[in-house]
């Protein structure tokens, strides 16, 4: 519009007529686009239209509002407080938990995975380099959903809970999962977590005005003793201050099961497994590809210069092989949220699990998909709306 | 990802096939296209041993396999004339209310949210049953009152695993479930030792131990049945001639075991003179008419598939693989639950 207001205002080019509107491409294109936004909202009127009053007709229930019914059954494993008694709506919020609990272990496993792999792929190591290429063509090749499932009938055969395997009285390993010592409950605990994440803010300040220093004046300074004094130094010291509790609670054998401690089911681990390595595979890929469209010549410079091999990688090569890692590393981490959906092959309580009951106990197919479709959605583009603001941190700037 | 697909495929289907079989729900035709279409498209369980499951040679068979055979029997006077769509908990609903099958025989337990919010109507149950537990033999278990603690293998998208909340809170008792759609692994995970007790419909349970299980001996079915599953043929409601016809098929195979009419006789009893003989064989009376079909249209069910108990027999009997007690599957005169309305 502003070319259209500026070529009225402006006086020099001729008069706006109906004709010279109609014509301008400005114009033509808004139109075409707004004709094409209206015709897609009436599209999708008419089919939601259609689908409600069908519904209706075969006297089928419909809208949102079984979500505040009791849900009525029970869910294997919950972050958040849930019983049989809460309602529909609490439930999803399980399943929505538990699916960001598992993706986000996977994010992070097989990034760490696919970083390691894609520099062994590179490695000069032929032995390392070959190790790396056989992994990657392994897990790549192999459906991620035989994967999962692999991964859940070896940790189902492991031994049962009378014959659990011991870790020194404090780790236990059976086919109910790992269960672990872990600190008692204590007061203190709340105060430690903030104690780390504000160690974490401070290094990542830190490193940024050593960097500020390090272009002002050239002098490097190394910020990884502080960082690492900073998240474990300060909240030992918070640990110290709230008298140093030592209580464990020590997982032991009752009844059926462990109880105490904290217990990591096999069906979390083998899905967590399944999806993080498939997706590592094509990590590694992906930072091999980065990695080497980073010119050779670069490299050499770097050295000519006597920069240290370490501030070669982190100077020079990582920068730029970023830019290239950056977007497919996005849909590799959408598509890993999106796998573990796979959960209810091997029935851990993820979204999809807990929607398919939901879905099977209201027979509310149409809603209960809406929910999870939306959920997908939502989280996909927050996951690609934070990867694009960092990859908006690592690209080119042309000044 | 292939589940997530699954589900959105089946929130598309609901939504295209409503949109485009409203018509025949609404205008009670069932009976006309399936007569035009030539077979009758019956929804049943994908492998429950009993009730509906391929045998060795690849044919269907199994209790509720037998009904949908007698509704074809009824229509067609061809007990052959049907085609088994194999459904999975999560498919069974959006594919009766599509219009993809035209009749749900298929565990269903027939409950007023199914009947009202669902758009179904249940004709009379053709097996009554309820929640059962299957144990490891030398767990120390022995009734359900043994399993506080206990991690409980369910499958999800039943009743049951409402019941085993219901079961286990209204007993003060703890559990954890492990919830996992496809059976194969579900009876693994049970089988392995992941789970301390396997839970389903206590009518499925042998057939889990006897075809799933390596070694049978080594699990035990726990006494008693939990909640009441009555397990109903399921149609669209909107349809009262089709639903008619589902109803009295599954009558026709109750009155015939109480007057004595088996597969065997029907022919001699076509010559009897009691009334509630020839009413249902059509030897008297226009009552295959009044539901649009012919008038021995109960002695082509008989003759070709058998009253109840010859049916219950073939699947659970004594000579079956899955052996159960008939318990509250046997007639009111027994006892039971089973009570044929008259034919008059």
């Amino acid at each position: 519009m502003s070319h259209l207001d500026g070529s009225i205002r402006g006086g020099q080019k001729p008069r706006a007529t109906l004709g010279s509107i109609i014509y301008s491409k400005t114009f033509r294109t808004i139109a075409t686009q707004v004709v094409m936004a209206a015709l897609v909202v009436m599209a999708g009127l008419f089919l939601y239209n259609n689908v409600v009053e069908n519904l209706r007709a075969q006297s089928i229930a419909t809208g949102f509002g079984f979500l505040q019914q009791d849900a009525q059954f029970d869910i294997g494993e919950t972050p958040i407080a849930y019983n049989a008694t809460d309602s529909y709506a609490r439930a999803f919020l399980v399943g929505l938990l538990n699916t960001l609990r598992v993706s986000a272990a996977g994010i992070l496993l097989a990034t760490i995975l696919g970083f390691s792999v894609g520099f062994a792929r590179v490695s000069s190591n032929w032995l390392l380099s070959k190790v790396a290429t056989g992994y990657v063509e392994i897990v790549r090749n192999v459906p991620v959903i035989l994967q999962v499932i692999f991964w859940a009938v070896v940790l189902r055969n492991l031994p049962g809970a009378r014959e659990a395997i011991d870790f020194g009285g404090f780790a236990f390993l059976t086919n109910r999962g790992l269960s672990f010592a872990v600190p008692a409950t204590d007061p203190i605990h709340g105060p430690i977590i903030y104690a780390c994440l504000a160690g974490i803010v401070l290094s990542i300040l830190g490193g940024y005005l050593a960097r500020r220093h390090r272009e002002k004046t050239g002098r490097y300074i190394s910020m990884l003793w502080p960082s690492i004094g900073l998240i474990f130094g300060l909240p030992a010291l918070v640990w110290l201050l709230g008298g140093a509790p030592t209580a464990l609670s020590v997982p032991a054998l009752k009844g059926f099961n462990f109880r105490g401690g904290v217990t990591i089911s096999p069906e979390f681990t083998a899905l967590l497994i399944g999806i993080a390595l498939y997706a590592s595979g094509f990590i590694a890929e992906i930072v091999r590809a980065g990695l080497q469209a980073t010119p050779t010549g670069q490299i050499e410079a770097a050295r000519s210069i006597g920069l240290r091999t370490r501030f070669v990688m982190r100077y020079v090569v990582l920068p730029q092989a970023l830019r290239v890692i950056v977007p497919p590393l996005t849909s590799q981490y959408v598509s890993l949220i999106k796998n573990s959906s796979i959960a209810v092959v091997v029935g851990y309580p993820d979204l999809v699990n807990i929607g398919n009951t939901a879905m099977n106990q209201t027979g509310q197919a149409v809603e209960a998909i809406a929910v999870m479709m939306m959920v997908y959605l939502t989280v996909s583009l927050i996951t690609s709306t934070f990867m694009n603001v960092y990859n908006r941190l690592v690209a080119i700037k042309e000044r | 990802m292939t589940n997530i697909f699954k589900s959105l495929s089946y929130g598309a289907l609901i939504g295209v096939a409503t949109l485009a079989t409203t018509a025949q729900a609404d205008s009670g035709d069932t009976l006309a296209s399936v007569k035009s279409r030539g077979e009758v498209l019956c929804g049943v369980h994908p492998a429950r041993h009993g009730f509906a499951a391929p045998d060795s040679q690849g044919n269907w068979a199994g209790l509720e396999v037998d009904y949908c055979r007698a509704i074809a029997a009824a229509i067609f006077g061809d007990a052959d004339k049907v085609r088994f769509v194999a459904l999975s908990s999560q498919q069974r609903f959006p594919a009766i209310q599509s219009g993809e099958v035209d009749v749900l025989v298929r565990n269903v337990t027939a409950t007023l949210g199914r009947d009202t919010a669902l758009g179904l109507n249940f004709a009379p149950p053709v097996f009554y049953t309820g929640t059962g537990f299957l144990v490891h033999a030398g767990s120390g278990v022995e009734t359900v009152e043994d399993l506080d603690g206990a991690t409980i293998c369910v499958a999800p998208g039943s009743t049951t695993e409402r019941n085993v909340a219901q079961i286990f809170a209204s007993r003060g008792m703890e559990y954890t479930p492990v919830v996992i759609e496809n059976n194969k692994q579900l009876v693994d995970a049970y089988v392995t030792g992941r789970c301390d007790a396997l839970t389903k419909d206590k009518a499925a349970l042998p057939g889990v131990r006897a075809y799933d299980t390596t070694d049978p001996e080594e699990h035990v079915l726990l006494p008693g049945i939990f909640s009441k599953e009555p397990l109903a043929p399921a149609v669209r409601q909107g349809d009262d001639q089709w639903y008619d016809i589902v109803k009295w098929v599954v009558y026709a195979t109750f009155n015939a075991e109480e007057l004595g009419v088996t597969s065997e006789n029907a022919e001699e009893m076509r010559s009897s003179d009691d009334v509630d003989v020839m009413s249902l064989l059509g030897t008297t009376g226009d009552y295959g008419s009044k539901l649009g079909l012919t008038e021995d249209w109960a002695y082509d069910v008989i003759t070709q598939v058998g009253n109840y108990a010859e049916i219950y027999d073939r699947h659970f009997g004594p000579d079956s693989p899955v052996q159960l007690d008939r318990d509250l599957n046997t007639q009111w005169t027994d006892g039971g639950l089973l009570y044929g309305f008259p034919i008059k």
